[in-house]
């Protein structure tokens, strides 16, 4: 198993450019994820360390050795594709056997260890079938077969549980860590499913239009967002954004919003002009008094919890609340922040100010 | 009342249709009863009308097809020793006797060696020039395409002439390298057009997993690509042989000897001792048979290669 370094990474297709100078470090045996939505850029940077696309500019090392230009054949990495790219010719045992074949592995040595892989994903059963006929999480099994079969320094999974329905994702999602907590392989997976990523991944990189936006574990990138695009990407309800005009200078530990003072963590750099508040939604509580106020326009039940909008002088604002308490629409309410979770961003440039919470979180 | 289907159908419908069809297949088909049992009859019973549809099959008109036959006095006819074999009783009762060989099979074989080396050449060349231009970034690809596709836009036979005189200088007339080269460039815009739709259609991933799994990309392609592209490749060869094993002006032009092919020569049957249609048939009749058996030996490729595209995806 490896560690995958990605240096400065550029990738230009003609003139648009895919990656644009992505840097981070993939530790040994990490389950790594490359989240972002569709063309950020996240599958051009796995195929890129897959070697079937070559970088523009950039280093890859794979435990220290530099294979940015070598093709893919060279690297003894593994991949899982989004449509699992099973040889339709062939039958299961044969897809699985098929990269021992090409190393010259000896017919019984591969025998043997088809037949290991097949005991591990449970797939004993279907080795003589041809691949067309199998069931989406059975071609998902074989693939990994096939992914594992030959102990590469590195998996790399392109939207793996994407062809898969809802209810069959979240099993296979589970069986797909368990495999990797047994293996510790070092496993680079792209996904544009932020709950996907948080649920199984050691690390995430965050990208959005070819530039890495935040790279960390997911309880850092969900607490502290780096950016305004990673706090709105991460979490469902995103983060609320509070719009206002201010200044802030190292040390302050409220910022106004309106004529009301909102305690944050201590500022350590300095801002003025459109700034943005940030607050996840269960941050927010709803009290009867308060002095920040706003107006329920809708409240959505999801059984433990609800989802309150509430308008304020700043934006539209959600709460994530006990379903209990009650939420008319129409009614207005206090609301209060949990003060060392909040966020602030400069609006122009939609980073995340440093405050005593964030620091020493990676920024992309 | 029964149930009425948009959909499926109806009892009468499908009668219908089923009679459009078996009356365009006995439209089709006519013709080649016609020529296959002119193949079997005799001399007199093919030329005699009506036709008949009844007769007392013969094997004159493929005897014939394979000799060359003498026709000898009476005297000399009877001091004859009794015919030795099937077949020299059957010219023996036509009054000849046999000379020698026919040039027909020396001909049907020119034909198989070219129609066949053609083909195999179009495949080769039009199976790699398809997958480059299916998955490299090749500098110009649209304008290439467009001028192999604009080989095929005037008839072949418009450059009869140039490719004569450029054949004699090059001594390629009457040669098969010169035969099979120039069917083969008939047949390579064709091929290449028709492969490059087929390799589209096959995923990228598959050749990329080969790519991941330490296989070269030739490898890749061998293993990966050629396999899944069976079912293209099989039609291509079907239209590029069809065409390669009718051809008749070029052969015409260009062939009279050594290289000559079947379609040219048959009807130069008609002219050896009057016109024997049933030598005439029997020759097309087996003129036949090669791209029949191909095509029979294909027949499953072929139909899902003509609707390929139309009922996937």
């Amino acid at each position: 198993m490896a560690e995958i370094v990605i240096r400065d990474l550029r990738k230009e297709f003609g003139s648009f450019t895919a990656v644009k100078g992505s840097s981070f470090t993939i530790r040994d045996g990490e389950f790594f994820m490359l989240l972002g939505p569709s063309g950020c850029g996240k599958t051009t940077t796995l195929r890129m360390i897959a070697g079937l696309e070559l970088p523009t500019s950039g280093q890859i090392l794979i435990d220290g050795e530099d294979v940015s230009q070598r093709p893919a054949s060279q690297r003894d990495i593994a991949m899982v594709f989004q449509m699992f790219a099973l040889y339709p010719h062939m039958n299961v045992r044969k897809n699985i056997s098929y990269p021992l074949v090409s190393q010259g592995v000896p017919r019984a040595q591969v025998q043997a260890k088809v037949a290991e892989v097949a005991r591990i994903l449970g797939i004993e059963s279907i080795l003589d079938k041809p691949v067309g006929g199998l069931s989406g999480g059975d071609r998902q099994r074989v693939a990994l077969g096939r992914a594992i079969v030959r102990n590469p320094k590195a998996f790399m999974m392109d939207e793996p549980l994407g062809a898969l329905d809802a209810e069959f994702r979240e099993h296979m999602a589970e069986e797909l860590r368990a495999l990797h907590d047994r293996m510790k392989a070092t496993t680079v997976y792209v996904t544009h499913d932020q709950l996907e990523a948080m649920q199984m991944g050691d690390k995430i990189v965050v990208m959005n239009h070819g530039v890495v936006e935040q790279f960390g574990t997911p309880q850092d990138i969900y607490d502290h967002p780096a950016t305004m695009f990673v706090a709105d990407f991460i979490g469902s309800p995103a983060m609320n954004f509070l719009r206002f005009e201010g200044k802030v200078i190292p040390g302050d530990q409220s910022v106004a919003l309106g004529d009301t003072p909102v305690a944050l963590p201590e500022v350590q750099e300095s801002a003025f002009g459109p700034l943005v508040l940030g607050v996840r939604p269960e941050h927010v509580s709803l009290t009867d008094g308060g002095a920040y106020r706003g107006g329920i326009i809708a409240a959505e039940y999801l059984g433990t919890t609800q989802i309150v909008t509430l308008a304020t002088p700043h934006g539209t604002i959600k709460a994530r609340v006990p379903s209990g308490q009650v939420a008319r629409v129409g009614e207005q309410l206090g609301l209060s922040f949990r003060a060392g979770s909040l966020s602030l961003f400069d609006a122009a440039s939609g980073r995340a100010l440093r405050t005593a919470a964030n620091a020493g979180v990676h920024h992309g | 009342m029964s149930a009425y289907s948009i959909t499926e159908p109806t009892r009468r419908s499908k009668w219908v249709a089923a009679l459009l069809v078996t009356l365009y297949t006995v439209i089709t088909l006519l013709p080649l009863v016609w020529i296959i049992s002119t193949g079997f009859k005799s001399g007199q019973d093919s030329i005699s009308y009506p036709p008949k549809v009844v007769f007392q099959p013969s094997l004159e008109g493929y005897v014939n097809l394979f000799t060359t036959r003498t026709r000898v006095s009476s005297d000399e006819f009877g001091n004859l020793p009794p015919p030795a074999t099937w077949y020299d009783e059957i010219v023996r009762d036509q009054g000849m006797v046999i000379a020698g060989p026919s040039r027909f099979g020396e001909r049907f074989l020119n034909s198989v060696i070219i129609g066949f080396g053609s083909t195999f050449l179009s495949i080769v060349l039009g199976t790699l020039a398809a997958y480059a231009f299916s998955r490299f970034k090749v500098p110009l690809k649209d304008d290439l395409l467009f001028f192999i596709l604009s080989t095929r836009m005037m008839p072949p036979i418009a450059v009869a002439i140039p490719i004569f005189l450029m054949y004699r200088s090059l001594g390629l007339s009457d040669t098969h390298l010169g035969m099979i080269l120039l069917y083969t460039a008939v047949n390579i815009s064709l091929a290449v057009w028709l492969l490059k739709g087929f390799i589209d259609e096959i995923p990228r991933e598959y050749e990329e997993a080969a790519l991941i799994d330490g296989y070269t990309r030739f490898q890749a392609f061998r293993k990966v690509v050629l396999p899944q592209a069976a079912t293209g490749i099989a039609s291509t060869a079907i239209f590029c042989l069809i065409f390669a094993w009718n051809e008749y002006a070029f052969a015409v032009l260009l062939t009279s000897g050594t290289a000559q092919t079947a379609p040219p020569f048959i009807p130069t049957i008609i002219g050896v001792g009057g016109q024997d249609w049933p030598a005439v048939a029997a020759g097309a009749t087996i003129f036949l048979l090669p791209v029949m058996i191909f095509t029979i030996l294909l027949r499953k490729h072929l139909l899902r290669g003509i609707t390929f595209g139309a009922v996937r995806k």
